[in-house]
């Protein structure tokens, strides 16, 4: 099916033997930029809304600044042959959430999420600088395998307990913070797979039986990690949130054609997706009225009952146009209803136009490349596997939400990696960031040196 | 394993592409699409999102802008709004906008392209320009004069510089005050119902956009075509008209208010309004002479804008010679509208011919930049300049020692004719009281200002409804006005 038998004899090239330049300083000074740029966009929300630079902007850019420079010097002592892009990407896109929904606050002055925000990112922040201090060795996860998916059964399983908050039952509220657990089951699901793929990966190129032209591995080995998979896949059908069913199926399905390299697995994975969506698509109201959404997103407008949200999308992305409306001169909060998470990307498309919003996508993908690359760079296959399946998150993630909110895909709630209102997604993605300067800095090392 | 990484990073690369073609797709190519969706509200809050322009009267606005703070910023204001009414009409945020509000939108919401300073520029900065003003040519003083001598009464008047066609006054009573339905709010909504169900039709228009019967006031219409065709070549010739006249083809005979109206002179038969006599004469003048002429003087013609629409006066072709002698004096399916019958002044007091009214001079930036001005409107020769001269003597003989005497200003030429105008099944219905008339100053060269009056007054006794009772005074109230400033 696929013969780039061209780019093959590139691809095992024995890595160089000189030292890869380290690129601390770059780093440094493109963390400068994304903190200027960050404050930049809070003045411009402030002088188009008040004529005047907003009182917090200097305590907000120190703020930012101080979390970039303490987490860049955990890099720089402990990851200092990690990726330069990485950090810097990361404050960039947490500061620009940050921004984002500052601005959002102006419309609703009884709701104010950004401070909040800022806390989560602090912790999330926090927890980046812990993990690249205390993970030595990204190897040492793999230890951890069952232990994680035994945590992250426990993390989709927990919300179940507590009330169903708009239709969905993935949050838990205690003492007024409410947090997302199926945020956190993401990283220990992809260490799972990494390390149960990277464990069994010789056995599951072992024939088991065969299927027309698909050679299917042996049920020992398959048996363990799609009886997990299915259910995790049902938790979340059970929980109604179908995003992040389709990133974990998606997650798998890569995970399994790296490990093993049959590319019947796509085939398989695309077959059960298609009959999957189109089961959970008939069955279920809730999805389903997604589908007629996607399908004919003015419909409620044409029938008379108003814009619904993703038409107010729509309209929003509409009016940004190339150059968009300015920072604080859209008016994306017609939205209404998670303006601030689910759809903050609208308010991005509107506000920064579609210059602002290619800029924001191939940010996303230059920390996918460079997740990938690490990948590619590293020896050992349990490494290789995390990063590209953390790498894959982001990329997926991105895609359903991004796709959803602008038409391309139908709708399913989940969070615009970094931008989104959502303490237990920016702690996350900072965790998912940390993983991958970890993974990166040992890609970039070279063979002879041990750990720094 | 590698090439395996490869294959699944191409796959991310195609998820990228993806969303940036769509992006693309959504934000360039569909853009226009969604943002005239009428459910999208951004073009709504941009357009009330800053202060409106103002409509001028004599230099002075008549309108203003509230800033309430809500979503939809601006809301009109109007001082003396009953007063321009029909003029302004109304910009509601939830009921639209009429009349100059409605068709001088672009420029007073700033939605205008020609108010921007520099082409282009605001495709790229995306700010909206400053709604522009809207200068109207009316005279505040005619329109005050007009409206307090309407008093509580139905009626209208329209008023017009003859050598122009600039609309002096528009007054249309009972008034309403537009105010009452910007914003958005319930109370809009009880005022647009209650507006809506008044039995008086408070927001009809009745100076440009009610026809009314004319009644004696088509005469100047009849006798201008007589006087064109030749039926009648010496004002003072008697005309062989009997009293009663029979209409022909039929067993009705018309009758006269007023005495000695058998074989009149037109001189005499104008000054006393004789329905005999121009009903004889409009039936020997014939249906496509007199049609022409109606025609000629605006009548039936469609599409008039001020620069909002006019209603069409209508002058039926299609009738038999009972019909045409009715038609002839104003009844039958003769209507006009006030503003048409002060264009019928206006031809006579112009040298017969006809100026197109209107209502805007001239459009302005807000910093007073002159957008676009009126410029010459078309003219229409509506009669001989001889023709014109002889009913000039003719109305003014009526406002001398006729039936318009009331109109008389000292130390001014004012011409005039009266007319009482019957209507409703079996002529039931209380008669319309009618003064069209013209007016020129002693040291004016020309006629300064041309009025039609018509007062509808249902609680009045039907004997006592006169234009030269109940209307000439409001007209010569207004022509002072103008003519004294």
């Amino acid at each position: 099916m696929i013969k780039a038998g061209t780019t093959e004899a590139r691809a095992d090239a024995p890595a160089p033997a000189v030292r890869l330049p380290r690129r601390r300083g770059i780093e440094l000074a493109l963390i400068v930029v994304a903190v200027l740029l960050s404050v930049y966009g809070y003045c411009a929300v402030g002088i188009a809304r008040h004529g005047a630079v907003p009182p917090g902007a200097a305590g907000y850019g120190a703020g930012l600044g101080v979390l970039a420079l303490v987490a860049h010097l955990a890099v720089r002592l402990r990851a200092p042959d990690a990726d330069p892009l990485l950090l810097p990407i990361g404050v960039l896109l947490n500061g620009l959430g940050l921004v984002l929904i500052y601005r959002l606050d102006l419309e609703t002055p009884g709701d104010r999420a950004a401070p909040a925000q800022l806390v989560w990112s602090t912790l999330g922040v926090a927890f980046f600088i812990v993990t690249v201090v205390l993970l030595r060795d990204h190897r040492v996860l793999q230890r951890y395998a069952y232990v994680c998916v035994a945590g992250a059964l426990a993390l989709l399983v927990l919300p179940i307990l507590f009330p169903a908050v708009n239709g969905a039952r993935i949050w838990i509220r205690i003492a007024g913070f409410s947090i997302q657990p199926g945020e956190f089951a993401k990283v220990l699901l992809a260490v799972f797979f990494a390390a149960y793929l990277a464990a069994n990966r010789g056995a599951l190129a072992y024939a088991g039986r065969r299927v027309w032209w698909l050679q299917l591995p042996t049920g020992r080995v398959l048996g363990p990690i799609v009886s997990i998979w299915l259910l995790s896949v049902l938790v979340l059908v059970l929980e109604r949130d179908l995003g992040t069913s389709l990133l974990f199926f998606g997650l798998f399905v890569v995970l399994l054609y790296v490990a093993t390299g049959r590319t019947g697995w796509i085939a398989v994975g695309l077959l059960l997706a298609a009959l999957g969506a189109v089961a959970v698509g008939w069955l279920e109201p809730h999805v389903h009225s997604r589908v007629e959404d996607w399908l004919h997103p003015l419909a409620s407008i044409e029938a008379g009952r108003g814009p619904n949200q993703l038409s107010q999308s729509l309209f929003a992305f509409a009016s940004g146009g190339i150059l968009g409306t300015g920072l604080g001169l859209g008016h994306s909060v017609l939205i209404g209803f998670a303006v601030k998470s689910d759809f903050i990307l609208a308010t991005a498309g509107e506000e920064l136009g579609l210059a602002g919003l290619s800029a924001i996508f191939l940010l996303y993908g230059l920390l996918v490349e460079r997740g990938y690359r690490a990948g590619l760079a590293l020896r050992d296959p349990f490494g290789q596997l995390l990063a590209v399946g953390l790498a894959s998150i982001v990329a997926l993630q991105v895609f359903v939400i991004a796709g959803g909110v602008t038409g391309l895909i139908p709708l399913t709630g989940m969070a615009m990696p970094f931008l989104a209102q959502g303490g237990s997604s920016v702690v996350t993605n900072w965790a998912i960031v940390a993983l991958l300067v970890r993974l990166s800095d040992r890609a970039r090392r070279p063979y002879d040196q041990g750990p720094a | 394993m590698t090439r395996h990484i490869r294959f699944a990073a191409v796959l991310c690369v195609l998820l990228l592409v993806a969303l940036l073609v769509n992006a693309t797709r959504l934000q360039v190519f569909q853009a226009a699409d969604y943002e005239d969706n009428p459910a999208n509200r951004r073009q709504t809050i941009a357009r009330y999102g800053q202060p409106r322009g103002n409509i001028l009267v004599g230099g002075r606005p008549i309108t203003g802008s509230k800033d309430t703070g809500e979503q939809l910023r601006y809301e009109r204001t109007y001082l003396d709004g009953p007063l321009y009414a029909p003029v302004t009409g109304f910009a509601s945020q939830v009921y639209g906008t009429s009349l100059l509000e409605d068709t001088e939108d672009g420029v007073l919401s700033g939605a205008d392209p020609m108010l921007a300073p520099f082409p282009l520029l605001g495709d790229l900065t995306r700010a909206r320009n400053a709604g522009g003003d809207v200068v109207t040519t009316l005279h505040e003083g005619a329109q005050r004069a007009a409206y307090e001598g309407l008093g509580g009464r139905t009626g209208a008047v329209a008023a017009v510089e003859p050598s122009s066609g600039r609309i002096l006054a528009l007054v249309s009573t009972p008034s309403y005050n537009p105010e009452a339905l910007s914003g958005n709010g319930p109370s809009v909504e009880r005022s647009w119902v209650g507006l809506n169900e008044d039995p008086d039709k408070p927001m009809l228009n009745r100076a440009a956009r009610q026809t009314y019967p004319p009644g004696s006031t088509f005469k100047v219409v009849t006798a201008a075509a007589a006087l064109d065709a030749g039926v009648v070549t010496d004002v003072d010739e008697a005309t062989d008209s009997p009293d009663p006249y029979r209409l022909p083809g039929s067993s009705t005979s018309l009758t006269n208010e007023a005495e000695g109206c058998a074989d009149a002179s037109l001189r005499a038969a104008f000054m006393w309004s004789c329905n005999t006599v121009f009903a004889k004469l409009g039936v020997r003048v014939g249906v496509g002479d007199l049609a022409a002429t109606a025609q000629a003087f605006g009548f039936n013609g469609t599409g008039m804008r001020i620069p909002y629409a006019v209603a069409p006066s209508t002058f039926d072709t299609s009738v038999d010679a009972a019909q045409l002698a009715l038609s002839a004096i104003g009844q039958y399916n003769t209507r006009a509208t006030p503003l048409q019958m002060a264009m019928v002044a206006a031809a006579v007091a112009n040298g017969g011919q006809v100026r197109e009214p209107y209502l805007v001079e001239r459009t302005t930036r807000r910093d007073g930049a002159t957008l676009d001005t009126a410029g010459p409107r078309p003219v229409r020769q509506a009669m001989h300049p001889a023709t014109a001269v002889r009913l000039r003597e003719l109305m003014e003989d009526v406002v001398r020692e006729g039936t318009g005497t009331n109109a008389a200003i000292p130390g001014a030429t004012v011409g005039g004719k009266t007319g009482t105008a019957q209507h409703g099944i079996g002529n039931s219905g209380t008669p319309y009281a009618w003064f069209v008339s013209w007016a020129q100053g002693e040291r004016d060269v020309e006629p300064k200002v041309a009025v039609a009056v018509v007062v509808e007054d249902a609680d009045a006794d039907r004997g006592e409804i006169s234009g030269g009772g109940d209307a000439a005074p409001i007209a010569r109230a207004v022509m002072e006005a103008v003519l004294g400033g």
